[in-house]
């Protein structure tokens, strides 16, 4: 069996992580695309409680209010052996046609999710222009593909895993690093 | 390969799939959980389906064939239609026109289209148990039941349950009144299995002709003057009395080509005790669901005005026919493992 692993890692604290997203979401509205027709989208699951949290700092900072929808990519993946979500949640998508759509996830890794994102947002409408937010950009991509907005970056070795915790879904706010011995 | 496999063995677990399983062949081993699998993998198929681009590549190249024995609309047409939202192709293969008429036993149809490379084989089958035959000839192949005999139609049932589930959340300790000719309804047996795993009390209701002997002897407190079935089921043959507060009511198709069996002496005999109509209705709670697998004999088992009025959630189980099924088709082909990546 499973040799248990090392205690994980406590990269960032409540604190620290709401810091950063309170950065993301100043830094989405700064740059001159404007805020008017912005749209977040949050990947299941933990990218859409981080995609409410931003856009409820931008609705304080700038009294506008962001709509907010969520996507399931699970009928998007190409990978179909490595990571398949177990069950499958109904995607809320606001209109999209024209609207800077920002794609919000918690951990940035291979790509291959925002790639899968990609192409459902696309089924979607044809947005104006399509971005990414991610709370930890941790290397390792094998797509080509760049955040615009990262709350942390983190060189971790791919037997590394990065784990955002949320309050709304893991009754804590945090990220650590484990390493994985199996 | 030994031809003694027992049923349990076609029903091995595969950890591999998110469904666990390799064939749907019944729905009398689904567990509760399972089911709510399905059911939320149907959810978001149903929002696939309300898009205006109605098309996923989830399932892209894969091979599905249908192989209907028997008349079938809306079975074969939803699967054909699941399985081209998610990409995948699918094949319509008519027994009429196959080589089964030309003597090709079933086992070798199994065999040829397991080395064409399909998938998945959606059968339905006149005979009890064929597709439970098919799937021991399987290698890679996996089978779904369509619809056997008098035994069993899993999917219809798994989209009776999706729709309760739909207008009334929680199923568990809900009345479910099914009212016709519960021995020859393949339909009545998979939904059983189904309500029971949900919690559901369940009361069968039809002439005694047509509810099944092992129900009744089971029960084993059975008696002319009623009742009292295995688990949760109760055998009502009054549906006045059986009706009372239920919470969904199923009626079933009144098969009139099984009529030369005279299992009841007419069909106004029928509809004088065992119709769904607005009186008896009236018993039931006052926002009881009125369900039907389809297709409907009007005024038959159950009246225009019911089939189509408020208390009708017919349109929803036509509906919900190809979310189910999409659920399914995903489920039982994507293999499932760890983490995000």
């Amino acid at each position: 069996m499973n040799i248990p692993s090392k205690q994980p890692m406590r990269i960032m604290d409540e604190e620290s992580l709401d810091r950063a997203l309170t950065r993301i979401a100043h830094e989405i509205c700064e740059t001159s695309i404007g805020i008017n027709s912005l749209v977040l989208l949050g990947v299941h699951t933990r990218g859409v409680p981080l995609a409410r949290r931003i856009a409820r700092k931008i609705e304080l900072s700038e009294s506008v209010v962001v709509p907010v929808g969520s996507l399931d990519i699970g009928l998007y993946r190409d990978d179909l052996s490595a990571g398949y979500s177990p069950s499958l949640k109904a995607s809320k998508i606001p209109e999209l046609t024209n609207k800077r759509v920002v794609i919000v996830d918690d951990v940035l890794f291979t790509g291959r999710t925002i790639r899968a994102a990609m192409d459902a947002i696309i089924d979607f409408g044809r947005p104006q222009v399509i971005q990414l937010a991610v709370v930890v950009d941790r290397g390792h991509r094998e797509l080509p593909i760049k955040p615009d907005y990262v709350g942390k970056n983190i060189p971790t070795s791919v037997d590394q895993k990065i784990r955002v915790a949320l309050t709304e879904i893991d009754t804590f706010d945090a990220v650590e690093l484990k390493e994985d011995i199996e | 390969m030994s031809t003694k496999i027992e049923a349990q063995e076609l029903k091995e677990k595969d950890p591999m799939y998110s469904l666990g399983r390799k064939h749907v062949l019944d729905l009398d081993d689904f567990s509760s959980e399972e089911l709510e699998t399905i059911f939320s993998s149907a959810d978001a198929m149903a929002e696939v389906m309300s898009r205006d681009i109605k098309k996923v590549p989830s399932l892209r190249g894969k091979i599905i064939m249908t192989l209907f024995y028997e008349p079938s609309t809306r079975t074969r047409v939803s699967f054909e239609q699941a399985g081209k939202v998610l990409s995948a192709d699918v094949i319509n293969l008519a027994a009429s026109a196959s080589s089964s008429t030309k003597g090709e036993s079933l086992i070798n149809t199994t065999r040829t289209l397991e080395a064409m490379g399909a998938d998945v084989v959606v059968v339905r089958h006149p005979h009890s148990g064929a597709p439970y035959l098919m799937a021991r000839y399987c290698d890679r192949l996996r089978v779904i039941n369509a619809g056997d005999g008098r035994h069993a139609h899993p999917t219809q049932g798994l989209v009776d349950l999706y729709t309760v589930r739909q207008h009334l959340g929680d199923v568990s300790g809900k009345k479910v009144v099914i009212v016709g000719d519960i021995t020859h309804s393949r339909v009545a047996r998979s939904n059983l299995w189904g309500l029971l795993a949900m919690g559901a009390r369940v009361t069968l209701s039809g002439p005694a002709t047509m509810i099944p002997m092992d129900l009744l002897e089971n029960s084993g407190t059975y008696s002319k003057n009623n009742n009292k079935g295995i688990g949760d089921i109760e055998i009502d043959t009054n549906l006045d009395r059986a009706i009372d507060s239920a919470d969904i009511v199923m009626a079933l198709r009144l098969q009139l080509e099984r009529q030369e069996l005279s299992l009841f002496p007419t069909i106004r005999e029928y509809c004088k005790y065992w119709q769904v109509n607005e009186t008896r209705l009236a018993k039931a709670k006052q926002n009881v669901l009125v369900m039907h697998p389809g297709p409907i004999n009007e005024g038959i088992e159950i009246t225009s005005a019911v089939a189509h009025g408020i208390h009708s959630r017919i349109k929803d189980q036509v509906k919900n026919g190809v979310a189910i099924r999409m659920a399914l088709l995903q489920e039982l082909l994507l293999p499932k493992t760890g983490d995000d990546v």
